[in-house]
């Protein structure tokens, strides 16, 4: 008997003798004995809790986490503090175990929290609506490909060079299944280049996708891009940020579509990279082809206020294969993370986080850009994310930096070969004027090792 | 439960209230429309709650209480493997080494991390008897979309181009949208009169326009197609993929392999099978499963172990350079702090657990399907197809419809009251009235006794006077709501 079952030898024998079969085995008697499985399976034996737990504890200690080092890695997740009563709430049972709430009289407490939730990332992006959590940002990208194309009709896509790589890669995936083009638009300085996006823009285009700030950090020019983008009919989706908002004016405010994003930096681990949510926010003449659950207001036969999964004509369980998505899940514990993260945080702090991270950047930046061998990748306005050129390997002056106990940022030589020269920096609100003097101090003298080990003069 | 009156957190709202509280500012400040555009800045604050941190606990605690919840109650809703989820797990998968570490960290600091990783491909794959795994995909219907991709990518390679993919007529409802979302046109397959597939059926609808035939086994029906052998016969026989939806898994760990049963690529539920917690809704994860046919397709970066040089230790890598890979499905390697639980879970079992975890989700499924052909339960609510199920079984509400009264919708809003979660409901679609059950492994005989008995005392009540359980709930934080009206008028954000 498993410590997880609770069936005894005694119940195995009443409960076989209520069946009427005379083994356990007999009830698989069904299943060909050529596809049965004729040996244990080939893994280790069973262990006690205790067991498992040093186990899993000696595989944890070989990670060096953001509690072990000063980190300054971003490229879309960020080390943000999580709040104790964000650990508390997702911790209790009746948000943690149960399933989707198909059955909302007893679902209330889910069903209200997503309600919630589509309210404050509607207040982020400028957006009217919001469907409860995706998986993360870059499926998210994809998912509104998917929805592009069905508005449009269309089947080419522009994307900008400076949407995170995973996005770009995660939209070709998808892409290559429901059929549609997808064609980078070049950077300029930094930003995407938008003589080029005007030059790409035909009546094919069913969507133009941007980052705001883009993956180098840079603000994009919305002002400016937006209505160019949007001149032949296409949708214009842009993936956002989340905690910059508290400074950016929202994307939303610029005529976008589609305004989605990474939940992560809202009050969610880093993980490894999952589990977190993706959020997206639409105009209202896209509500009817969001991707995802979406929660609805209503009242009970007795006048009672209440919240249902609305909208479900949209989704796979309903529509099968006229779904708009063939998503089922929400998220919904990252999701609701989120919404408890901002509440934290509330209307004053989202903005002073937006404008520390601003300020500590800046500091940073110059404070950088000023050392031997270290010079900016581009000039634009940042809020709290840039990217640098060092005159040495970027492998080695990193692996040097680790050993003093600071990671100095993403290379971003795998994703962008042009840049194999440079350094992505990214600043959060734990990331004190401490950190990044240190930081200063271990970057400047790593670069300068390696210079002088490849005979540079100093 | 609670059944206070609904109050949202931006209706607690008061003007000056907060919770956190940041650090200084240390670093000389600036006007903010020096370092960005004025154009670019945010004019009015969003309005988010203005609470404290007890108003915020209070609110959530308050609000969770009108969730049911399997820590508290039996939650027998098929297809979705409502078993125990371990609190250990929960444990493991927060410590700082792994809840704290940056998915872009060089992977030769986070060889623990990417050892997880490999460990759980590995012992996914002798599970479903299957070679080569990616961790990828964030869902089931996530994993879904990946081998409908892996597909057209392997037949793409061959210079072939299909379009059309087999599902059976009792398939998941993910599965029919991930065919369009594939860009392939759904061809359905009927089912025969033991619930299996109408191998005839198949037979004339697999031509070589197939790319592939998605099915799960057992099925929804929680019945074994005894027929598999058959069936992979003639799908690999024009061509296609054999694709399984592993959401029925936890039926036949350690008894039956899909590798075996001739499938190509499996996608694994890991909060079905691998007691991830469900969450309200996510996150799960969907890792795939593939034969060696398939494999130069997966998506990238994989997980790998080099050998170490000279007798040292291996080193575990993340692999980007594949180049014939369907590319990337999300961001980064996929939901790893589920992948965490989920090796948790098989450590605590081992093999052998795994095994007997399937064995006893079977027992227990039989046992209680043999309590509902007892009294009234098998007067009004016959199983839809009577043969030994596997983890799961369906029955029929049509006579309780006809006969008394009251629908499975009714059945199943009584159930509240009682204190039970309902079981799946109107699906599969081929059973009229459908109820689907799935008492899973961790429960023990006295629950599903309790069970059988609150069915028992519904269908006796409405004999009596079938208006209780039409109108049912009674008990609950707030009782059936309107859902055409939402759906009419859609209020999905709260007016501020």
């Amino acid at each position: 008997m498993t410590r997880y079952t609770s069936a005894t030898e005694r119940d195995r024998e009443q409960m076989l003798a209520a069946i009427g079969a005379g083994s356990v085995g007999a009830l698989f008697e069904d299943i060909p004995a050529g596809v049965r499985l004729d040996r244990p399976l080939d893994l280790p034996a069973g262990m006690p809790e205790a067991a498992v737990y040093e186990r899993m504890a000696a595989l944890a200690a070989r990670n060096a986490s953001a509690e072990d080092e000063i980190t300054f890695l971003g490229a879309g997740m960020y080390d943000h503090y999580v709040p104790a009563i964000v650990d508390s709430i997702i911790q209790r049972s009746e948000f943690l175990t149960p399933y989707t709430p198909y059955q909302p009289e007893i679902s209330q407490g889910t069903l209200q929290s997503m309600f919630e939730f589509q309210t404050a990332m509607s207040e982020l992006t400028g957006l009217p609506v919001a469907s409860a959590g995706l998986y993360e940002m870059p499926s998210s990208v994809a998912s509104a490909g998917y929805l592009a194309k069905g508005a449009t009709g269309r089947d080419r896509f522009l994307v900008s060079r400076a949407l995170h790589p995973h996005a770009r890669e995660a939209l070709a995936t998808y892409a290559a299944g429901f059929g549609a083009e997808v064609e980078e638009i070049p950077l300029a300085d930094g930003a995407t280049d938008l003589a080029a996006l005007e030059s790409a823009l035909d009546e094919r285009v069913a969507a133009v996708f941007l980052q705001q700030p883009n993956f180098f950090g840079t603000v994009e020019d919305l002002a400016a891009l937006a209505p160019a983008a949007k001149r032949t009919g296409a949708l214009l989706i842009v993936a956002v940020d989340a905690p910059t908002l508290g400074v950016l004016r929202p994307p939303g405010e610029f005529g976008t579509d589609v305004v989605l994003g990474e939940g992560q930096p809202l009050g969610n681990r880093l993980d490894f990279g999952g589990p977190s949510f993706g959020f997206f926010t639409a105009r209202e003449e896209h509500i009817r082809r969001m991707p995802g659950r979406i929660a609805g207001e209503t009242t009970d036969v007795d006048g009672r206020r209440g919240f249902v999964l609305t909208l479900q004509t949209r989704e796979q369980h309903i529509r099968r294969e006229k779904a708009t998505s063939n998503i089922c899940t929400s998220q919904q514990l990252n999701a609701l993370a989120g919404v408890i993260y901002l509440s934290w945080l509330g209307r004053r702090g989202f903005v002073e986080l937006g404008e520390l991270m601003a300020q500590r950047t800046a500091y940073a930046r110059e404070r950088l850009a000023a050392l031997d061998g270290v010079s900016l990748l581009h000039e634009q306005p940042v809020v709290r994310e840039f990217a640098l050129r060092l005159d040495a390997p970027v492998g080695a002056v990193l692996r040097r930096c680790a050993e003093q106990g600071v990671n100095a940022g993403y290379a971003l030589g795998r994703d962008y070969p042009e840049f194999a020269d440079g350094l992505l920096v990214a600043i959060t609100e734990r990331r004190s004027r401490g950190h990044i003097d240190r930081l200063a101090d271990v970057l400047g003298a790593a670069v300068a090792a390696e210079r002088t080990a490849a005979g540079v003069p100093a | 439960m609670q059944t206070e009156p609904v109050v949202t957190i931006f209706e607690r709202s008061v003007e000056g209230r907060r919770a956190a509280q940041l650090p200084e500012l240390d670093v000389p400040a600036r006007p903010l429309d020096e370092l960005i555009p004025g154009a670019m800045l945010r004019a009015e604050a969003p309005r988010l709650p203005e609470v404290s941190e007890p108003e915020i606990v209070r609110h959530y605690n308050r609000i969770s209480r009108r969730n049911f919840d399997l820590d508290t109650g039996f939650y027998p809703l098929g297809s979705c493997t409502m078993k125990h989820n371990p609190k250990l797990n929960e444990r493991v998968a927060a410590l700082p080494g792994h809840a704290r570490l940056h998915p872009l960290t060089p992977p030769e600091r986070v060889q623990g991390a990417l050892e997880v990783m490999w460990l759980l491909q590995r012992a996914l794959a002798e599970i479903c008897g299957l070679p080569h795994v990616s961790l990828q995909p964030s869902a089931g219907a996530h994993g879904e979309l990946a081998g409908l991709l892996l597909t057209r990518a392997y037949h793409a390679d061959r210079g072939e181009s299909r379009h059309k993919v087999l599902t059976p007529d009792t398939a998941h409802g993910t599965n029919p949208a991930t065919v369009t979302m594939a860009g392939y046109e759904v061809v359905k397959v009927a089912s025969d009169a033991r619930g299996g597939i109408d191998v005839d059926d198949l037979r004339a609808k697999a031509d070589d326009d197939v790319a592939c035939l998605m099915l799960t086994n057992p099925n929804t029906l929680g019945l074994f197609d005894e027929r598999i052998e058959e069936i992979a016969e003639i799908v690999h026989g024009t061509g296609a993929t054999l694709y399984y939806d592993g959401a029925n898994l936890n039926a036949v760990m350690g008894i039956s392999r899909p590798g075996d049963m001739g499938f190509d690529i499996v996608h694994v539920n890991l909060h079905k099978s691998f007691s991830q917690p469900h969450g309200g809704g996510g996150p799960g994860a969907g890792p795939i499963a593939v034969s060696d046919r398939i494999e130069p397709f997966l998506p990238r970066p994989q997980v790998v172990r080099r050998e170490g040089s000279n007798g040292g230790a291996p080193l575990f890598d993340l692999d980007h350079d594949r180049p014939r890979s369907i590319g990337r499905m999300r961001g980064f390697q996929g939901n790893f702090g589920v992948f965490v639980r989920s090796l948790a879970y098989i450590l605590s079992l081992g093999g052998d657990g795994l095994r007997e975890a399937s064995e006893t989700a079977v027992l227990n499924a039989n046992y209680l399907l043999a309590r509902m052909r007892e009294g009234r339960a098998g007067k009004y609510l016959p199983v839809a197809f009577d043969r030994t199920c596997k983890h799961e079984f369906v029955l029929s509400g049509s006579r309780a419809k006809k006969e008394l009264g009251v629908k499975t919708l009714d059945i199943a809003k009584r159930l509240l009251d009682h204190g039970y979660h309902p079981p799946t409901v109107y699906f599969p679609l081929l059973v009229d009235e459908a109820l689907m059950v799935e008492p899973t492994e961790t429960e023990a005989r006295e629950t599903l006794d309790a069970f059988a008995a609150a069915i028992e005392e519904i269908l006796a009540e409405a004999e009596q006077d079938p208006e209780v359980a039409r109108n049912a709930p009674y008990t609950t934080p707030v009782r059936r709501l309107d859902e055409v009206g939402a759906t009419k008028r859609p209020v999905v954000r709260q007016p501020l």
